[in-house]
Order: C-alpha cells, then structure tokens, then sequence
C-alpha cells in the first residue's frame, strides 16, 4: 500500500513536470524563442495619422465598398483578446492582449466572390491573405495594445491582428481590405516570403 | 526604440550589398523611380529591423530596394532604382 502510495507520486510528480516542459515548447514554433519585450520592426518612417480623416474600407470584389470612419469604428462591437504571437525574424511574443474588431464584424453581410484579400496600410505597405484566414474570430482590426491605445511604432492607431500566422501578416497602419479573387503577393511575399507563413510549419520562405 | 534610431544611412547595407555585388556599391549613384532623385547608395534610407532591408529614397521615401536573405538565398528587388551608376573598379 505505502509503495504504491509512493509509486503513484513519483509517477504524478514526473507527469506533471513533463507536461509543464510540453506545455511551453508546444506553444513555440519550430525555430522560435521566446522574448518578453516587444520589438518594433519597421520597413519605413512611421505615418502619423490625423484620425479626423482616417477611415477603414472594404473594396475590391464588392456591390458597395464599406468605408468606416476612426468615431463610427470606435463605436462597433470590440473583442478583447489574448494570444501568442509569432515574428518571422524568430522572436515570439506569449499572451498579449488587445482591443479591436473582429474581421468578420467588418464583413457582416458582406456578400463577394473573393477568396483572397489584399490588406494595404499607410506608408504604402500591402499583405495578402486567403479571405477564410481573416473569418471567424482570426482577425481583428486592433486599436489597443495592454489596456493603452496602439503606439504609431506598433502600428496605431490600428493594425491588422492575425495571430495564427506569422506577424508581417498583421500589418501595421491598417487602412483597409481589398477582396480579390486571385492572390497578388503583397510587400514581403512578392520578394522571398512565403505566400501564407504558417509559423508552425515554418513557412518563412518562397519554396518553404 | 524612436523612429529616428530605426532609419540608417546606406553604409548600414555596405556589408549586404558587398555580399551580392562584385564593385563597390556605397559610392555608386542610384536614380530613384519614383521621384528621379539621384543619391549615393552611401546617402540613402536604411531600414534594417524588419523581416529584410528595405531601401528608400531620401527625397520622397519610395522604395528603391528590397533585400532579403534566407535559406542560402538572396532576393533582390531594384523596381525602385531605375538606374544605377556604378565605378569600374
Ligand atoms: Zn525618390
């Protein structure tokens, strides 16, 4: 009795350090490692947008373009989430948190023959996604990093959030959607980034 | 970081460009397609803390180059530079 008593805590006390190993390294990409600050990438000077005149549009392969105003975003309904985030550069960011709307409240009755969206942004930078991969909670246009308003380093006062792929894809000073039906590789996918970027399975290149 | 410490001058990319060109590029002369401006590859926008080095043009900003590394590759995009004057050696 006492040995099985003593054989059950080694087995739970191994268990239970196994699984707490597991648990971190199957939250991390292959590749990744992780950090605790967050580091600002920038491919250009960073636009100050005057939010009297900003707006957020769907346009492409739709009957009506969409258009939004900074106020009339502000005013629809917000999600705050928590996720992990995944740099292609190889840093990986746990649990941070942040306010937006979600994609799929922006295409609410949206009707189009897109499978595939281009998502351009101040300063002139484009991504390109499958449309799916933007529905249904995946996406969120976010204001709000931590509880504050999203820093112009980090993209505000709104970027694209798409966590489940790699972070070139939630681009910053997000502007709007353009519904398309063939893919057109946007700033990095047309000069050696993958396509999608899956960070899972590493689809960090053209050929990956 | 402030947005002033991100932007180098193109001898941040004289190491990278000497990797993929045979001459010396930060004193060659680069036409910007955007704008027509002329600069010296040395005098140009660097931006190096991002997924490659993109390249701009100090007069209007467009991108003159694009310039990413990986798997043993390199991708190089001069749609931005419509001319290039470079020194024989
Ligand atoms: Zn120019």
């Amino acid at each position: 009795m006492r040995d099985t008593h003593r054989l059950m805590g080694f087995i739970s006390r191994g268990f239970k350090g196994r699984r707490r190993d597991t648990a971190s390294s199957s939250r991390l990409p292959p590749g990744q490692y992780l950090v605790n600050d967050f580091p600002v990438l920038s491919a250009g000077p960073t636009p100050r947008a005057n939010l009297d005149q900003w707006t957020f549009s769907i346009e492409g392969e739709i009957d009506e373009p969409k258009r939004w105003t900074w106020k009339e975003l502000l005013a629809l309904p917000s999600d705050t989430v928590t996720k992990d985030i995944h740099c292609v550069t190889k840093w990986s960011k746990f649990d941070t948190t942040w306010k937006g709307v979600s994609v799929a409240t922006l295409l609410e009755g949206v009707e189009t023959g897109a499978e595939y969206v281009t998502v351009f942004c101040d300063g002139g930078y484009t991504t390109n996604l499958p449309l799916e991969d933007i529905m249904d909670g995946k996406a969120w246009v976010a204001y709000e990093f931590d509880g504050q308003p999203l820093h112009p380093e980090h993209g505000g006062p709104a970027r694209l959030l798409v966590p489940h792929l790699y972070f070139w894809k939630s681009a910053k000073w997000v502007r709007g959607i353009r519904l398309e039906n063939e893919q057109h590789p946007g700033f990095w996918e047309s000069n050696g980034y993958h396509l999608y970027g899956d960070p899972w399975r590493e689809q960090r290149y053209w050929g990956d | 970081m402030q947005t002033s410490e991100m932007k180098l001058d193109g001898n941040a990319i004289a190491g990278l460009l000497g990797e993929i060109f045979a001459v010396e590029m930060t004193s060659a002369q680069g036409t910007c397609a955007s704008c027509g401006a002329v600069n010296e590859v040395g005098r140009v926008d660097v931006y190096i803390h991002a997924p490659g080095t993109v390249v701009r043009c100090p007069d209007c900003e467009q991108v003159l180059m694009r310039i990413v590394r990986g798997r043993g590759r390199y991708w190089l995009d001069l749609t931005g530079v419509r001319c290039l004057e470079l020194a024989e050696d």
